[in-house]
């Protein structure tokens, strides 16, 4: 089965549409929606809106921390996040919100878990950036591939029966074979608001039978996404961020 | 449970096992065959039941993951694997004929013969290095050889794939490869770097041309940090009869820092096939080893010790194209001096390039012998000048430029065959100036440029607006 996973789309909304064309032009059988549909970005209506019908149709969705954000619960976020989890509670109707309320911490696919963040305790919210941040969410879990997100950084990092781990920055476009019995974690970089100094959208076609995981990069329009950011009087960070990709 | 051993006739994913060929430190070879694929196959079995070595699983894994992403001629064709979730083989097109162990009884070979083989070998180097795959283990019982001559390396289990997770770096602090072949940088872990093949190539060269290693076969890690600080003794001492340029290309293969070698596969090849052509350093000279002072300032020194991982990040070596620029003699001034400064742009822009100059010196005919022929040879001398001085104002230095008069019929499928047998990145030349010549004879340019296997840049004057 080939899975397209898109973490942290964070209502950008033209990230979004260019992903979903490219997933389309790849083919998928099954879309992963990896947590943090919203926050940051002009479009949260809109991002919960597909979310939604995508669900309806046999996505999974996972939940994220800005989701949490906008629904309740929060706390922890810096200044510019925080403003935008203001704004977002705002825009959202009820029955956005009751979506997001319902999203599930984590699912599982076979031997494959997805989860917004580190996978030893995902409500806590733990960033994976390091190969010992990947140990600790490994080793809280059974599943042998954890597919987490919410750093905006895309990487990959295997773990063997000796316990070493490998740390591995992924190359756009070329597959990864994710080779059993070894234990892998990988990241997804953010389709919406990505950090790894590539400002174009990352999405990651997972390839149950080989098994492989490729991170896609696509081109978006920033300009028009940053247009709405700034029209929406949300922090002019939030904005010039895309730009850079960082 | 996966097994280690294999029955002949037993089957295996639809695969019939034959005989065993080989068990060795890491693996077991068996011939196969498969009614869905009409050529002879392998089948290869890790070795990784309790007591055995841990880098087995780590680099069938490896194997696993690289082998089939390579294509092309160098490489065993990839047929199928099994992962360890049942049992783990790797199944791919089996190679006729023996490895290139069995010269080892022969020498040392003849120098032409070495230059010969070298190049052939680099050629596959070159192909594996575009695929971002540094071997790591280039040795003679890994080199095999397709009908056509194409060298093929097998056992890509040490490799580094640039794109893929390098799962041996992590596993192991050790470095792992061959003693007497692995290059300095590899000895100290560092494993990125596509340099390190043409170390191994130097030794392997070394040891034909002398029937010497050039590191003996240590079999200690401080034995194999040895070759940091001690150079080998200069192939010509122990063959003295060994052609001054052979010497100079293999002691540059063994050059401590990855730097100072070749800056490319492709590059080494051309050296190995134009002999004639390579600049001589104080390297084809050398006939003893430093002296101990020298040595020892290498070894404790710290200002003279040297030093890798500057460098080493995938896809270490910088781009180093070979360009050839191909000049009409006597050349048009104007277009000359166009052609020069488009070649003069690149060769500036990429430090790493080298250049090869062609002038396509007509013949009417093949006659059989134009060596004798005085009147020939003169003109071909006369080009060979001419075409030095057309480069000469690009102040290249010797190793960057080589010169070459082709005697050919076609001017087109002479540049097209020099740059198909030279491994030619980019091709440069002028355009035809007069269009009444280009209506008669046709566009040589646009024949190269239809048919070349790489980039063509073709070079015109800008016309003047009257």
């Amino acid at each position: 089965m080939r899975l397209a996973i898109l973490s942290d789309i964070h209502a950008n909304r033209e990230a979004m549409e260019a992903c979903l064309a490219d997933v389309a032009r790849r083919g998928a059988d099954r879309i992963v929606l990896l947590g943090d549909l919203v926050g940051y970005g002009a479009d949260p209506a809109f991002v919960v809106d597909r979310a939604r019908e995508m669900v309806a149709a046999g996505a999974i969705a996972i939940m994220g921390n800005h989701d949490e954000a906008a629904v309740g619960a929060h706390g922890g976020m810096n200044a510019a996040a925080e403003a935008a989890a203001a704004w977002t509670r705002g825009v959202l109707d009820e029955e956005a919100r009751a979506f997001l309320r319902r999203l599930p911490m984590e699912e599982e696919e076979g031997d494959i878990l997805f989860v917004h963040a580190d996978a030893s305790d995902p409500e806590d919210w733990r960033y994976v950036q390091e190969a010992e941040d990947a140990r600790r969410s490994l080793e809280g879990t059974e599943a042998r591939v954890v597919v987490s997100g919410h750093t905006h950084v895309p990487a990959l990092f295997g773990l063997t029966a000796a316990a070493k781990l490998v740390a591995f920055r992924p190359v756009a476009d070329v597959p990864v074979p994710l080779t059993r019995p070894r234990r892998w974690q990988a990241v997804l970089g953010a389709v919406g608001q990505p950090r790894d100094g590539d400002p174009s959208a990352c999405w990651g076609l997972l390839d149950t039978e080989a098994p492989s995981l490729t991170w896609h990069r696509v081109p978006y329009d920033i300009a028009a996404a940053a247009e709405k950011i700034r029209a929406a009087g949300l922090p002019e960070v939030l904005a010039q961020r895309l730009f850079r990709g960082r | 449970m996966a097994r280690t051993r294999l029955e002949p006739g037993e089957t295996l994913d639809g695969f019939l096992i034959g005989e065993p060929l080989h068990v060795g430190g890491m693996a077991a070879l068996w011939e196969a065959s498969h009614p869905d694929h009409g050529f002879p196959l392998l089948v290869k079995i890790p070795r990784i039941s309790e007591g055995e070595d841990p880098a087995a699983i780590v680099s069938f894994e490896m194997e696993q993951m690289i082998l089939p992403r390579l294509s092309g001629p160098h490489v065993p064709r990839f047929v199928a694997a099994g992962g360890f979730d049942r049992q783990p083989y790797l199944a791919m097109e089996r190679i006729p004929g023996a490895s290139l162990v069995t010269r080892l009884a022969a020498l040392p070979l003849p120098a032409g013969e070495v230059a010969a083989e070298g190049a052939r070998i680099a050629d596959a180097l070159e192909s594996l290095h575009r695929q971002h795959v540094v071997h790591l283990d280039v040795k003679p019982s890994n080199i095999l050889a397709r009908e056509g001559g194409e060298a093929v390396l097998v056992d890509y289990g040490l490799s580094h794939h640039a794109q893929l997770p390098d799962l041996m770096e992590e596993e192991f602090r050790l470095p792992y490869g061959t003693a007497p072949y692995m290059a300095p940088e590899q000895v100290m872990g560092v494993r990125s770097d596509p340099r390190s093949d043409l170390f191994a190539l130097g030794v392997l060269m070394y040891f034909f041309a002398t029937g010497q290693r050039p590191f003996g076969d240590p079999q200690r890690l401080s034995g194999l940090k040895r070759r940091l600080w001690r150079d080998p003794v200069p192939p010509r001492k122990l063959r003295p009869d060994l052609p001054l340029p052979l010497q100079e290309v293999i002691l540059r293969c063994l050059e401590v820092l990855p730097e100072r070698r070749h800056p490319s596969a492709a590059q080494l090849a051309f050296d190995l096939r134009h002999l004639d052509s390579v600049a001589l350093t104080a390297r084809a000279q050398r006939m003893r080893q430093d002296g101990w002072a020298k040595v020892v300032q290498r070894r404790f020194h710290p200002d003279h010790r040297p030093r890798f991982g500057a460098e080493a990040k995938p896809d270490a070596a910088p781009p180093a194209p070979i360009v050839a620029v191909a000049v009409d003699l006597p050349c048009d001034a104007e277009l000359g001096e166009s052609l020069r400064e488009t070649v003069w742009h690149i060769m500036t822009t990429l430090p790493g390039a080298r250049l090869a100059c062609l002038n396509v010196l007509r013949q009417a005919r093949i006659t059989i012998d134009t060596t004798l022929d005085e009147a020939g040879r003169n003109k071909h001398v006369q080009r060979l000048v001419e075409l030095q001085g057309w480069a000469a104002p690009l102040g290249l230095p010797e190793g960057r430029v080589t010169h070459h008069v082709l005697e050919a019929t076609g001017p087109a499928d002479a540049i097209l065959g020099f740059a198909r047998s030279n491994g030619v990145d980019h091709i440069v030349m002028g355009a035809r100036a007069s269009s009444v010549r280009r209506r008669v004879l046709g566009s040589v340019s646009a024949e190269v440029a239809a048919e070349a296997p790489c980039s063509v840049t073709v070079v015109r004057p800008r016309t003047r607006i009257e």
